[in-house]
């Protein structure tokens, strides 16, 4: 297998810090946008949060977000030009914390189009303070002494949550710290994108990644964390799928 | 054309429709829940989107949506739900999309009160949201002018790539009144606008950008062509009706339903052979400087703000242009409590005796 830039980057330097998982999750959603040839026609709906960064690198068009609305702007866009591709990218405070109506509103209603939830337990842009997805335990800039259940309540588990509505067709979560993890992601991003093409409705693709600034670990470390902490708790596999033939 | 009875608010939402607009998107709030109630069945007639948004702030994010696609968006509200769509408007105005935000206010801070008023003047001229922008604010003062208002507002907020509201009370958008529509505009959605990213026939082009987000070099040239637009909102685009004020000794100021009555009272004031007219403001914003340098204040004697709001919003851009060579006086009513023909007859004429202060 040949590795390269998939052709809907820019050759622009990564803003993202060394081994943070945001730019493989970036190159993951290149690459099936290359192998779908929508380069041309997907509409890239961004957040607010370190997937900014973004702006800078992907060719396609771009909508910026405000802060956790992205749901709410690629269902303006995509009801009103409903042949482009549309994915809206998400961080977990952006997705989880203030726009958990937006992604609720969208899911509930069966929109249209692709959203790819990069879970970092953290709100890495603004320093690393407690995300909704925070563990137990787990210390942040908010959470000195860890994340105490008591005052802060547990992390919220965004395809179980999405998983009990109705309208969704397709839900599922992968970590993206091990080459399988990246793949079974690449091919869930891949049905996504899909479905969204054969106007088979809703889709959410949570990929748990890392924050090493952040979480004061190296990116080696991060891996490892991710496998006795993350993964217990966020459990990877599929919450809901309504077109099981669809690869 | 014939005229028709309608329903102020319905009439806001028909005319849209004619100007091209194709996507509203709402949550529901007293005194403007016909908006969306008639869009929700009109607009998919015409090929149109209507969406019921989980919040007013989800809505304005989906205008936002809309607007990158190039299609003439829509949102409405009240109050609270306006304080709650500036985020989205400040993302319009950062991002540069046109879109029309109607207001139809009601009284006072917080929940307020649901009945008419005109509370919202400072948010609406001022800051509606942050960032330091303005908008144009149209206030109609009859259904037609309601109507002939929101048909334009696309032109201005294309033109302009900037949010247009429309600043309304409850009064007007309940009345039924006879208007005369103007014929259906077709919306071009075919990739012609310099912000839309629709995709011509065949076409192959990306790379397009739409974010409020710039570096700082640019976004103080940015900021520089912001208020180049709003000086020239100032020369090119004032509204204003100039009613009974050459001879006038006593001008009121007054806006939207306010101005209505007022009207009323001073053509009984005209009556008693007292010189009283009227600047009434249809653009806030712009606001009518003008107007207030070509009085002549060798001969007025007082300028009557009279509003539905306390403290009184408009004072301050009045005295602005006044600068001291006439008093100012206010006569204002509140928190949905409207004033009559009456009120203003009696609160003028005290003012003409030297009654008031
Ligand atoms: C309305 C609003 N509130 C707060 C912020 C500040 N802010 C920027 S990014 C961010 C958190 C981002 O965290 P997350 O979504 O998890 O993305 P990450 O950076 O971790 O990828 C916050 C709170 C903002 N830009 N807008
Ligand atoms: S702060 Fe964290 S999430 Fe943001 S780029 Fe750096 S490592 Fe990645
Ligand atoms: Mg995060």
């Amino acid at each position: 297998m040949e590795y390269k830039r998939p052709s809907s980057l820019k050759p622009t330097p990564s803003g993202f810090c060394p081994g943070c998982m945001h730019s493989l999750a970036t190159k993951l959603i290149a690459d099936v946008i290359e192998e779908l040839g929508q380069q041309e026609n997907c509409v890239h709906v961004a957040p607010v949060g370190c997937a900014t960064l973004n702006l800078a690198y992907w060719k396609g068009d771009i909508i910026g977000a405000a802060h956790g609305r992205a749901p709410a702007v690629a269902t303006g866009f995509k009801r009103t030009n409903p042949d482009r591709l549309v994915f809206a990218y998400q961080g977990d405070g952006d997705c989880a914390a203030i726009g958990l109506a937006e992604i609720m509103g969208a899911a509930n209603r069966g929109e249209n189009f692709t959203v790819i939830f990069f879970n970092n337990q953290t709100y890495g842009m603004t320093g690393g303070q407690m995300a909704p997805t925070t563990l137990i335990g787990q210390k942040t800039t908010t959470t000195r002494y860890g994340r105490d259940p008591l005052t802060t309540g547990y992390p919220l588990k965004m395809c179980e949550l999405l998983a009990t509505l109705e309208a969704p067709a397709f839900i599922s979560r992968y970590a993206l710290n091990t080459p399988k993890g990246c793949m079974e992601a690449r091919k869930a991003i891949k049905k996504g994108f899909t479905l969204q093409m054969e106007n088979k409705g809703f889709s959410f693709i949570e990929l748990l990644g890392n924050c090493p600034t952040n979480w004061g670990l190296t990116p080696l470390q991060t891996m490892e964390y991710m496998d006795t902490n993350t993964i217990p708790y966020f459990v990877p596999g599929v919450y809901k799928d309504k077109y099981a033939e669809v690869k | 054309m014939a005229k028709q009875l309608v329903k102020g608010n319905e009439a806001i939402a028909e005319a849209a429709v004619r100007a091209g607009c194709r996507f509203f998107a709402g949550y529901p709030i007293t005194p403007q829940n016909e908006i969306p109630e008639y869009l929700s069945w009109r607009l998919p007639e015409v090929g149109g989107v209507f969406v019921q948004g989980e919040s007013e702030v989800a809505s304005v994010n989906m205008v936002y949506g809309a607007a990158a696609s190039g299609c003439r968006a829509m949102t409405s509200s009240s109050g609270p739900g306006i304080s709650l769509k500036s985020e989205g408007i400040s993302y319009l105005a950062g991002t540069q999309l046109p879109a029309v935000i109607v207001n139809i206010s009601r009284g006072g801070p917080g929940l307020g009160s649901i009945q008419p008023a005109q509370q919202d003047y400072l948010q609406a001229t001022k800051a509606m949201g942050h960032g330091g922008f303005h908008v144009m604010v149209f206030a109609p003062a009859t259904l037609q002018e309601a109507v002939d208002l929101t048909y334009d507002a696309w032109e201005y907020a294309e033109r302009d790539r900037n949010p247009v509201l429309i600043l309304m009370d409850g009064c007007l958008g309940s009345i039924m009144e006879q208007v005369e529509f103007p014929p259906m505009k077709e919306p071009d959605r075919k990739g012609t606008h310099a912000w839309d990213l629709n995709l011509k026939e065949g076409e192959k082009r990306n790379g397009r950008l739409l974010t409020p987000y710039f570096p700082e070099a640019l976004l103080e040239i940015k900021n520089k062509s912001h208020k180049m637009m709003i000086e020239k909102w100032q020369r090119n685009d004032v509204k204003v009706e100039e009613f009974m004020v050459d001879d006038a000794e006593y001008v009121v100021v007054a806006y939207g339903i306010s101005a209505r009555v007022a009207k009323e009272a001073i053509l009984r004031l005209r009556e008693e052979g007292e010189n009283v007219g009227m600047i009434r403001p249809i653009t806030l914003s712009p606001f009518p400087k003008q107007s207030f340098r070509n009085l002549n204040y060798d001969q007025v004697k007082g300028i009557i703000d009279v509003e539905l709001a306390i403290p009184a919003q408009m004072h301050d851009d009045i005295a602005l242009e006044v600068l001291g060579r006439a008093p100012i006086y206010e006569y204002c009513r509140s928190g949905g409590l409207l004033f009559d023909d009456e009120g203003i007859y009696a609160a003028v004429k005290k003012i003409i005796d030297g009654g008031a202060k």
